[in-house]
């Protein structure tokens, strides 16, 4: 009995004076969280997806508490509901967020273009892009293997035909896939921007034609007629500067005029205000 | 001076902790991912390991060994060195923000890291005196952080590289580790004539 109780009353002491010193220093040592920081992070929606520019929701939440001037448009997935919780909460004026939508700069499905390599690998688009460079004729199209489908939050990104086809109305504009993306096809566009150029080929207008009948062969016919000088041809490949063209007089000339049909007009405008 | 740079060489290279005494593993293979997170890991271990050899040779020393109590010496162990972690964290929060921001989420992770135990239970195990504990301690972290930042290398080589599908993740982690193992027992046997 007395061996027992030597090693319990030991042991005892112990845990009792660690307890003890670790109650009191929780105590005393306590760091005061700034009790916003909770409430705003419930408002957002949780996906981590860094649109805003801090460290996920909860550096978001962390910077909009603590430093004044934040702005509380910059959740993008959550946009004007969220933007209108948070500005009640830090009892600022509410801001519009412009939404944004993912577009695939590319439009070379199986009617327009054909594979180069029979590909029977990994299905990932970077594992056929190192192994192949690309699998398709055009090195620049998108190969259709779902990276961006796999990485989407919101189910919003679909292959058809070959090519990722993003639904506007599911896209939340959190630009994950404009990450995941090998060749970069994908960006994110304010969604009231109305045309956008459906291919992303750099190589000289013969070799576009011969890979992809839908490609930009950069013939500068868009750079002629756009009345805004908003589109420049950059590398054989048809840019839109998207400051200059609402100011356009004549909209649509572009898409109306473009020889291969390569920038459209899109039905963005609002896309998320229809919600 | 001799002895602590044996012992030290020997903490670092000879008994590396993870490639050749296999303990402390769960972290070896869990935050080797990115190196930057393989460096904070292993700098907190190497506290750790320090604040633990700290508090527990006198308390092997002073306490259990003078009341027959040695058997009590694991458990104690880990009582005290998980509440020393955790002091050391509330400290460490209130006074260092930064520190605490860059050690983060390992810091509990160590609180029952086996290396430390290991190494507090080692030491006694050994016959150190107090200085010689605590310089075994401190080479038995900063060999920790050479696997850790060694294998983090070798696993970024390993996910650019093109690995048939089975061995994908976790199976070619291990495999890598067995080799980086094998490639630490060139180091045996170094110690005994380095000095000699």
């Amino acid at each position: 009995m007395n061996e027992i109780l030597i090693a319990v009353i030991p042991v005892a002491i112990i845990g009792i004076i660690c307890a003890v010193v670790l109650v009191a220093a929780s105590k005393f040592m306590a760091v005061k969280e700034n009790e916003k920081i909770p409430q705003i992070r419930e408002c957002l929606p949780g996906a981590n997806c860094g649109a805003c520019g801090f460290a996920g929701c909860d550096g978001y939440a962390k910077a909009l508490a603590e430093e004044e001037g934040t702005a509380t448009n910059l959740c993008i997935p959550g946009a004007d509901a969220v933007s209108r919780k948070l500005s009640e909460i830090l009892g600022v004026e509410f801001e519009d967020v412009v939404e944004k939508v993912a577009v695939v700069h590319c439009a070379g499905d199986c009617k327009y273009t054909q594979d180069k390599v029979e590909y029977s690998g990994i299905e990932s688009c970077v594992a056929a892009k190192l192994i192949f460079g690309s699998k398709g004729e055009c090195s620049y199209g998108c190969m259709g293997l779902g990276d961006c489908v796999n990485v989407c939050p919101n189910n919003a990104i679909c292959i058809e035909n070959g090519i990722a086809h993003i639904n506007t109305r599911l896209c939340t504009g959190c630009g994950l896939c404009t990450k995941t993306c090998p060749n970069h096809l994908i960006s994110l566009i304010d969604d009231v921007e109305r045309v956008i150029v459906t291919c992303s080929n750099k190589d000289k207008g013969a070799l576009t034609r011969k890979a992809c009948k839908n490609g930009c062969i950069g013939c500068k016919k868009c750079e002629k007629v756009c009345l805004s000088g908003a589109i420049k041809v950059v590398n054989n490949l048809a840019v839109i500067d998207y400051s200059k063209c609402p100011d356009c007089d004549d909209f649509g000339v572009c898409a109306r005029e473009c020889t291969t049909g390569c920038i459209v007009v899109s039905d963005l405008s609002g896309i998320h205000r229809l919600k | 001076m001799t002895k602590f740079i044996i012992i030290m060489l020997s903490a670092v290279f000879i008994n590396n902790y993870v490639l050749s005494r296999f303990l402390g593993i769960c972290p070896f293979l869990g935050v080797s991912k990115k190196l930057n997170q393989a460096a904070g890991m292993s700098a907190a271990v190497i506290f750790v390991m320090l604040m633990a050899t700290a508090v527990t040779w006198p308390i092997q020393t002073f306490l259990l060994d003078p009341n027959n109590l040695g058997y009590l010496q694991t458990i104690v162990f880990i009582l005290v060195i998980a509440a020393l972690v955790q002091l050391v964290e509330i400290i460490l929060k209130r006074y260092v923000p930064s520190l605490h921001k860059s050690l983060g989420v390992y810091l509990p992770l160590i609180t029952t890291n086996c290396a430390v135990l290991g190494v507090t239970i080692l030491n006694i195990d050994e016959g150190y005196t107090f200085a010689e504990s605590m310089v075994n301690s401190l080479g038995s972290g900063l060999g920790f952080f050479l696997a850790m930042v060694m294998f983090s290398g070798v696993r970024s080589r390993l996910e650019g590289a093109d690995i048939p599908k089975v061995f994908q993740g976790l199976p070619v982690t291990l495999v890598a580790a067995s080799i980086t193992s094998l490639s630490f027992l060139g180091f045996s046997g170094v110690i005994e004539n380095l000095f000699a």
